[in-house]
């Protein structure tokens, strides 16, 4: 048994009084979880402390909370690995972010999460006509959608979702998460219009700010982020989805400026995003429009000479031979039947299966 | 130590004093750099986003031609972004001698190979894991006293953790605050540090992009950092080109000068702030030129005593 001290964010909304610290120290061996800690704490010492949990053995997805500011579940969390990550030794507990606080510990899933996942239908819409038996699909197909198929449900990723903070209608990781199990789905029906809808939102699939904070948040690996980046390549690559936020514009200009530059040309990008994949995208009103706002940084960056015209107009570029082979890399890979995918945590690692 | 060098697009083209101040630099540091001038964009995540395969192997591409720099000890970046797009298709590359051999069998006609296992790391890594705290400390010859420096990492250098080998023994994402320490600086702790500038959503939701960035170059100034710095040049781009315009959407003016890694080594191995395109940012960096004028005096006036 050893001692161990727990830093509690409070927090009762209906008191009127502002959030405060409470310590508790417990008696416990140090591979038990945060989540017994806690719960010794309110057995012993405080019966008033609010926490949400169930099964204790990472599977419910009720106890998830913010370890040393870090999200995850208390009870997939040992209290000798939480110790070693608190800077004086305490370790801190607090409510999950990006959702309001009921009391202490448990926030309101119900208001952010469950509300963000109602909103990508989140059931299979089968396609007609229903086999009278089982439908019969690849393996492949069902093995690519068990990543996101592992998701709890138990809120982590929402908690530090940088979009989120602050863009509050974003849709968010997990919700986007559970809409790619249903996109990579042959089963389902709605597979085009599921896509042009995250597509067209403005707070869908292209307000992924690509953080990677949902990716460590997970306690399961499903890292929603690359389930948003399968979405973006199924609605871009795949379907051809235009879309009124410049996700797809964006996309197609950066691919073909490396293609034909070999390295990024920040100049050309930024109209071609707005006005469409060519070189005469800056006369394009949306371009013209978007240059026009962004006149303020453009005036200074000229003047510091950060920017100069010819760097602007005359992009860097790599000499011709690299360009040619720039030019068959892109041929070849992209003139491939199928395109080619390798999800590790499908495939797993060599050194895994020797 | 010599590296193969590969700069980024961005270094070459809208931050080009990036590019600058990592050559002053090399040479107070004793690095030799050869730079990688053949390679592509390493597509910055949107490439892989279109075309997983494509992105790996066009950086399987520079990968391969880093290796065949002679005597180079590692690869070296100078951007968060870079080192996150890289790390993420060599971490494919090396998990799986089949799918290198499918990618390597694209290179074939240039004779080129990718060798499972490239060491490739960002300027902020090599200073501390290959020249070390102690000797970046002694070869400082103006310390950064009284600077009050907030690090801005970028996203790309500090997650996925895993991905990036980032734990307990090798604390990458708080290596910022140990070079500014070890460069006399003060590091100053703000809400904003390890999160996201915008830039990657610039073109799809600008408010939210510029709300991002305005807000963390805000908490930087409410605990009275008088600069941040940062090892991507996109991060830059958002905190500092496009400062005047988050400054509108965030409602509060910020003049938050935003410096690059290599411009605040430089500014204490004693480099003047002109020698480092200091001049060349959106947002003039005040508050740094003059803590360096009144550190000149300061040596000038001892000196004469």
């Amino acid at each position: 048994m050893a001692e161990f001290t727990l830093k509690l964010r409070r927090y009762d909304p209906e008191s009127g009084e502002p959030a405060y610290w409470d310590e508790h120290t417990v008696d416990l061996e140090p591979h038990r979880s945060v989540l017994e800690a806690i719960l010794q704490a309110r057995a012993l010492h405080d019966g008033s402390i609010g926490i949400r949990c169930s099964c204790r053995a990472a599977i419910c997805g009720s106890c998830g909370v913010r370890v040393n500011g870090k999200p995850g579940l208390a009870c997939h969390t040992h209290l000798d690995k939480a110790q070693r990550g608190a800077p004086d030794g305490v370790i801190e507990v607090e409510p999950m972010g990006n959702m309001p606080v009921i009391k202490d510990l448990i926030v309101d899933m119900d208001a952010v999460h469950w509300k963000k996942i109602q909103q990508v239908t989140p059931w299979l819409a089968a396609k007609q006509p229903v086999p009278e038996r089982e439908y019969l699909v690849e393996h492949e197909a069902m093995v690519d959608v068990t990543q996101s198929m592992a998701c709890i449900q138990c809120g982590a990723c929402v908690s530090d979702c940088l979009s989120m903070e602050v863009d509050p209608d974003f849709v968010g990781p997990a919700a986007l998460a559970k809409a790619y199990r249903f996109v990579g789905d042959p089963r389902d029906a709605r597979t085009k219009s599921r896509l042009q809808e995250l597509a067209d939102d403005p707070h869908g699939i292209y307000d992924c700010t690509h953080c990677f904070k949902c990716i460590d948040a997970c306690p399961k690996g499903v890292a929603p982020m690359s389930q948003i980046m399968r979405l973006r390549r199924r609605a871009g690559s795949d379907c051809h989805i235009e879309d009124p936020n410049n996700g797809e514009r964006h996309e197609r200009a950066f691919v073909s400026l490396v293609r034909d530059f070999g390295l990024l040309n920040e100049a050309e990008l930024l109209p071609r995003s707005y006005g469409g994949d060519s070189a005469l995208a800056k006369f394009k009103p949306a371009a013209a429009k978007e240059l026009a706002s962004s006149l303020p940084a453009i005036a200074k960056a000229l003047l510091r000479r950060k920017v100069t015209p010819s760097t602007a107009l005359r992009p860097h570029k790599l000499p011709a031979s690299d360009l040619k082979a720039i030019k068959h890399i892109y041929d070849t890979v992209e003139g491939r039947a199928e395109r080619v995918e390798l999800n590790l945590y499908i495939s797993g690692r060599d050194e895994d299966l020797l | 130590m010599k590296v193969a060098y590969w700069p980024g697009c961005v270094s070459r083209g809208f931050t080009p004093e990036l590019h600058g101040s990592m050559a002053k630099i090399a040479p107070l540091l004793d690095i030799e750099l050869v730079e990688l001038d053949r390679g592509a964009c390493c597509g910055a995540g949107v490439i892989a986003e279109h075309n997983q395969e494509l992105a790996d192997t066009l950086n399987a591409r520079t990968f391969a031609l880093a290796q065949q720099v002679d005597g180079a000890a590692l690869m070296m970046n100078i951007c968060s972004t870079c080192q996150g797009a890289q790390s993420e298709c060599q971490e494919r590359l090396d998990a799986n001698a089949e799918y290198r051999a499918h990618v390597n069998a694209t290179l074939a006609g240039e004779g080129l190979v990718y060798e499972q296992g490239l060491s490739n790391k960002n300027l902020l890594w090599l200073l501390v894991e290959e020249i070390g705290l102690d000797a970046l400390r002694s070869r400082v010859t103006r310390p950064l006293t009284d600077l009050r420096v907030g690090p801005f990492y970028g996203c790309y250098i500090v997650r996925p953790t895993d991905r990036l080998d980032i734990d307990e023994d090798r604390p990458r994402d708080s290596y910022l605050s140990l070079v500014i320490e070890a460069l006399g600086g003060t590091v100053i702790d703000y809400a904003g540090s390890h999160k996201c500038c915008g830039f990657p959503i610039i073109t799809m939701n600008k408010e939210a992009s510029l709300t991002q960035a305005g807000r963390h170059l805000g908490d930087a100034a409410d605990a009275e950092a008088d600069c941040v710095v940062t090892p991507c040049p996109l991060c830059h781009l958002n905190l500092d080109l496009q400062q005047p315009l988050a400054e509108k959407v965030v409602g509060r003016e910020l003049n938050m000068p935003v410096l690059h890694l290599p411009q605040l080594v430089g500014l204490a191995l004693g480099l003047a702030p002109s020698e480092l395109g200091l001049q060349r940012h959106v947002v003039k960096p005040k508050s740094v030129i003059d803590w360096s004028t009144s550190v000149v005096a300061q040596v000038g006036g001892s000196a004469g005593a």
